[in-house]
């Protein structure tokens, strides 16, 4: 008996002592892991928080020595000027119009048809999934002046739905929908049949719930890529009144001799709703599994 | 690798491999209507396009009036071009440089996020994620600030430590070098979501078989999950490629092709005549010329990609 209790007892003893010094090393071991993390982190975070901080120091300050981490003196001196001189409410919508537009339009034509791929099968269908894919290889891009003429026939030069129709076709986005609808049961499918359900009322009324996290994802990508689209509302709108954030911001650079002051703050400014949005939906970004195969 | 970009790898996996029994063409009609928006908008904004700039390389065109054929001239003098070589070779430059950067930075910050004993990862990936949703243009702007040549922080730094500062700007090398910082910068969050879920794929117990051999973390790291995420590398690389061969809208902002034209890159070049100087048979003929090369670009990945599975 009494072996028995020491024993057990002994047993306990070096358990704990064995959960402490597991303890005490696992403690030591996370050391270079998240030293190397944490710079890192640093690293990246660096370049915008300097941006930051600068924006917040006045036009003196920006160019004398020696430079300080930290505003010597606060200012908002060049929000203001910034908010004078660049007409953000009307870039703001001009942009919001094209981003909330085409991403609405993206989510869409990339549910219905990554379905259409996922579900059907005929010999069309498999080639207009290679169609698809190859404009990942032979990106529009590098096309500027025929998609000029091609928005010019339609008479949709100068105009919002000019940038936005030749920015909805996205192969990723079909692509993601494609995968998702893959892995759906067929059997889902062909209850659905049974029951007698249309093959477009089966797509909506039960394939588009399913799928709402994949289209939550998609969105909040697509609206990134469009809000901080540069060239196709560069070679499509000419008229100021017109220009989405980019091209507005692009005109403050353009200068002979760059108004910092007003260039950090304008910048820090078109950031905002985006990095809202992020910090709001962050979670469907950085969700690792459903970011697999995320381009444009 | 059941995932969306496999298929960029394998566009073989589109394609159905056995014709399922089920397959009866009773569905063409919803499946028309459905696939019936992207067929539209890929006729319209991708093919249209395409045949367009192929017909407008064999022209004389300057924006107006009537097409006026003259044959292969564009390519011959393309061939004879200093300008438009000058503006792809630093064009593969700037690839060759920032690509291996870009690459290395996404695997590092995938591999430090998926570390089991690090602390604070899910602020740490907050923060890691903050440059993509920084535009082209901005982040141009941040990286000039920072390498500013007279006020820039980097060089005042290089002043407090005693050193010379950097013609960041007036140098071409070197204001090349901050574009591929930025770009890399910029674009590191996306490939690491790709690189993180490849590494949470890997067996733990390859780990641990190899822990117990007594191979050291660098050794784990170079003999099991090198070789474990290479679908997802030879992925991240052609993707990396694609991107930087097209890059505008940052070195736009960040010095604008210079100093003079010394960092043109051929998108540059193609908005340029095509646009500036309106010269649109020409400026076609160079898109044309640069769409073979993205696509023997890929084409070459995939075929390694193949090799390396099989």
């Amino acid at each position: 008996m009494t072996t028995a209790t020491q024993l057990s007892r002994t047993g306990e003893q070096s358990a704990t002592r064995a959960t402490l010094s597991r303890r005490r090393s696992s403690a030591t071991r996370a050391i270079p892991a998240t030293t190397m993390l944490w710079v890192l982190a640093i690293l990246m975070a660096f370049p915008l928080l300097w941006f930051l901080l600068s924006s917040f120091k006045g036009g003196g300050e920006l160019f004398s020595y020696p430079l300080s981490f930290l505003p010597r003196k606060w200012t908002v001196d060049g929000y203001v000027r910034a908010w004078a001189r660049v007409d953000f409410l009307r870039y703001f919508s001009n942009t919001l119009v094209v981003a909330t537009i085409t991403t609405a339009l993206t989510v869409f034509f990339c549910a219905t048809a990554g379905y259409a791929l996922a579900k059907y099968r005929a010999r069309w269908l498999s080639v207009l999934s290679l169609f698809v894919l190859s404009m990942t290889m032979l990106p529009g891009e590098v096309i500027l002046n025929p998609t000029f003429s091609v928005v010019l026939h339609l008479h949709l030069y100068n105009n919002l739905f000019g940038v936005i129709l030749p920015s909805i076709l996205t192969p990723t986005g079909v692509f993601m929908f494609r995968q998702f609808f893959v892995s759906v049961p067929d059997e889902l499918l062909d209850a659905a049949r049974i029951d007698g359900s249309s093959e477009l009322s089966t797509f909506f009324r039960i394939m588009v719930p399913l799928a709402r996290p994949i289209m939550l994802t998609l969105a909040i990508i697509s609206f990134q890529w469009r809000w901080n689209d540069y060239i196709f509302p560069l070679i499509i709108l000419n008229d100021p009144q017109k220009f989405t954030l980019q091209i507005a911001l692009r005109s403050l650079i353009g200068a002979q001799n760059i108004d910092w002051a007003i260039l950090l703050a304008a910048s820090v400014i078109s950031m905002v709703p985006l990095m809202v949005l992020y910090l709001v939906f962050q979670r469907y970004i950085t969700s690792s599994d459903i970011g697999t195969g995320l381009r444009d | 690798m059941d995932r969306p970009a496999a298929t960029l790898i394998r566009p073989r996996a589109g394609a159905p491999v056995r014709v399922k029994p089920r397959a009866t063409p009773r569905y063409t009609g919803p499946a028309l209507v459905l696939t019936g928006g992207v067929i539209a908008l890929y006729a319209l904004f991708f093919l249209w396009p395409g045949v367009l700039g192929l017909l407008y390389s064999f022209t004389s065109y300057h924006g107006y009036g009537p097409l006026h054929f003259i044959g292969l001239e564009n390519y011959t003098s393309l061939a004879t071009d200093p300008t438009f070589y000058a503006a792809l070779g630093r064009t593969f430059i700037y690839t060759v440089f920032s690509v291996p950067l870009g690459y290395v930075l996404s695997l590092t910050m995938a591999v430090a996020l998926t570390n089991a004993t690090a602390k604070g990862k899910s602020a740490a990936r907050v923060i890691f994620f903050l440059p993509w949703l920084v535009s082209p243009i901005v982040t141009g702007v941040i990286w000039r600030w920072l390498f500013g040549e007279n006020f820039g922080f980097v060089n005042f730094i290089i002043g407090q430590l005693g050193g010379h500062p950097a013609p960041w700007a007036t140098n071409a090398n070197l204001s090349l070098l901050v574009v591929i910082f930025a770009s890399a910068w910029a674009g590191a969050a996306f490939n690491m979501l790709l690189f993180i879920s490849a590494l949470r794929n890997v067996p733990v117990s390859l780990y641990e078989a190899a822990q117990l051999d007594g191979a050291n973390a660098w050794q784990r790291f170079a003999r099991i999950t090198i070789p474990a995420i290479r679908p997802t590398s030879l992925l991240v690389i052609l993707l990396l490629t694609m991107g930087q061969m097209k890059e505008f809208a940052l070195i736009q902002a960040l010095n604008n092709g210079g100093p003079g034209t010394q960092n043109q890159l051929i998108v540059q070049y193609i908005y340029t005549t095509g646009f500036a100087k309106s010269q649109v048979g020409y400026a076609s003929a160079a898109s044309m010329v640069l769409l073979v090369i993205l696509m023997a670009i890929a084409l070459v990945q995939i075929a390694i990609s193949r090799r390396s599975e099989s």
